[in-house]
């Protein structure tokens, strides 16, 4: 489905991932593990269209996408959930959510989806007229995840959806990336909880200042001992 | 001393005036609401508007109050181009973007005036006949001219669709959205470069609605948007920068402000009281009253 191929994104010269290539096939759950800084969030933006490569591929099911705007990705079936989520803060939870299938839907059945949406996450749908800003971070991340729904991705990209939030929202969200993959959408997630984000996943891929540095089946990495501490220090 | 009619005809004066003012302002206020772009060439976007009705009332033998809707189409026409030929260029500059942005707007502002100046001449023209030129309608004693009555109704109606478009549509909601955060519509699939092509053209197309009326009872001359982009500027951040519909309670504000100070003080003096209202706001709230930066 996706098929990443020497990819390098600098910023004003200073390269953040450097000739990372990487694989997702259809239905998969693909974690992309590192530490602090070492080029997780650039790759999943490049991806998503919001930096411009430097150099590489980007196939997304045979279609090469390096260099597209982010709305022309998004159309193309890949949504991403960013670092910092980036929701529309003054605007209603409705809003948040109609705004995702605005473009990929008609008008009459726009806020359709949203049933799914609200399966996943009920607490969503108790909260429809509040402004975004008012949510607890957990709640704001739920949002993401559903605005991102919305524009009905095949592929969906998650940055760090546990950053800021309390264990137990963390194992809910966790718990979504599983429904939301046997509902038949693929994910690639990016995550600094090595060992829960591990246990979702079908296959990994380590990142070391920007360079891919190993990958495998999720089981293995999350076993290698070695690994961890030689490249996620912990 | 003044008497009660007497300030009856000031308030009503300024009022329309002021709703004018308004409408003007509306789409300064929306671009930069939108983008962070203040536009030095609104006042030329106006001067355009009222050339193209002229030119219109000219070959068509239309009244301008007909035309108006045409124009303002037209100036969509020209606020979305503007932005497509030349703001997103100037967006994109890598350092100093600020700077780019405002000499890309003022050089913008220099070309249609010299275009201006050389297809039409720098003499005063003006539209000789029209339904409403030099009516005048009494209420009560208070005398509104038809012109500026038009103008004020114009401007309400326009706030109202503006109003409609922003809180009950779904492009609407895409160009709050954009407003902001601009980096993250694309996540949704919106082209932001057509959010803010969109913002251009209808901020030029609402700055054209008001010059189609002004030109019933205004000269139009290649200068004419200078004064009132001055008091446009004031308005939007009288009415606080970026609040659409601070610039209507601004502009009304500054009609009013307007017709007292020439009539306490001297028609020649009006401006004063103007740029007295704004020093006290940008001192005091420079946020402006209903600004939420
Ligand atoms: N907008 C930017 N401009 C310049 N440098 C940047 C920018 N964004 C990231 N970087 C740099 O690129 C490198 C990779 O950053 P990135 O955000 O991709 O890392 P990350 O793996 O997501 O880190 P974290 O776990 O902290 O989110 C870092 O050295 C960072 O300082
Ligand atoms: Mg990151």
């Amino acid at each position: 489905m996706l098929e990443v191929k020497s990819l390098t994104t600098t910023y004003e010269g200073l390269v953040a991932i450097s000739d990372v290539s990487l694989s997702v096939a259809a239905r998969e759950i693909v974690a992309v593990v590192g530490a602090n800084g070492a080029g997780k969030s650039t790759l999943l933006k490049t991806l998503a269209g919001m930096e411009r490569p430097a150099s590489g591929r980007i196939l997304f099911e045979g279609e090469d996408i390096a260099g597209s705007p982010t709305h022309r990705v998004n159309m193309l079936g890949i949504a991403l959930v960013p670092e910092g989520r980036r929701l529309f803060p003054r605007l209603s939870v409705r809003d948040n959510l109609r705004l995702g299938s605005y473009l990929h839907r008609r008008k009459s059945d726009r806020e359709a989806p949203l049933d799914t949406v609200f399966k996943l996450f009920p607490r969503l749908a108790e909260r429809l007229d509040q402004r975004a800003e008012t949510l607890s971070g957990g709640e704001q991340q739920m949002l993401a995840i559903g605005r991102a729904l919305m524009t009905r991705p095949r592929l969906l990209m998650l940055d760090e959806p546990s950053q800021g939030i309390m264990p137990k929202l963390v194992d809910e969200i966790l718990d979504s990336v599983r429904t939301i993959r046997e509902a038949g959408t693929t994910v690639l997630i990016v995550e600094q909880r090595l060992a829960e984000t591990l246990e979702i996943a079908d296959r990994a891929y380590v990142l070391q200042t920007g360079r891919v540095v190993m990958s495998g089946p999720a089981k293995e990495i999350a076993g290698n001992e070695d690994v961890r501490r030689a490249y996620l220090g912990i | 001393m003044l008497s009660a009619a007497n300030i009856a005809q000031i308030l009503m004066s300024g009022l329309l005036m002021g709703l004018i003012y308004a409408l003007i302002a509306a789409g300064l206020s929306l671009i930069f609401g939108l983008m962070d772009v203040v536009n030095f060439a609104h006042g030329e976007f106006l001067m355009t508007a009222m050339y193209a009705t002229f030119g219109l009332v000219v070959m068509l033998s239309l009244d301008p109050l007909i035309l108006s809707p045409i124009v303002a189409a037209i100036m969509f026409v020209v606020g979305a181009f503007c932005y497509r030929a030349i703001i997103v260029h100037a967006m994109r500059a890598r350092t100093n973007v600020g700077m780019v942005q405002v000499f890309a707007t003022f050089g913008l502002a220099i070309v249609i005036r010299g275009l201006a100046q050389f297809a039409f001449t720098p003499d005063y023209r003006s539209i000789p006949k029209s339904w409403l030129g030099g009516q005048t309608f009494s209420v009560l004693g208070v005398y509104m001219p038809a012109p500026q009555l038009a103008g004020a109704l114009a401007s309400l109606i326009a706030f109202g669709a503006l109003w409609l478009l922003m809180k009950k549509t779904d492009f609407g909601k895409a160009l709050e959205a954009t407003r902001e955060d601009a980096g993250a519509v694309g996540l949704v699939g919106i082209d932001r470069n057509r959010v803010f092509a969109m913002g251009w053209g209808l901020g030029a197309a609402l700055v054209g609605l008001a010059g189609a009326i002004l030109s019933i009872f205004y000269y139009i001359h290649p200068d004419v948007g200078g004064p009132f982009a001055l008091i446009a500027y004031v308005t939007v951040a009288l009415g606080g920068f970026g609040s659409v519909f601070g610039a209507l309670a601004a502009g009304v504000i500054v009609g009013i402000v307007e017709a007292v100070s020439a009539t306490v003080l001297q028609p020649s003096m009006k401006a004063i009281g103007i740029y007295a209202v704004y020093l006290l706001v940008v001192f005091l709230r420079p946020r402006g009253l209903f600004g939420n930066l």
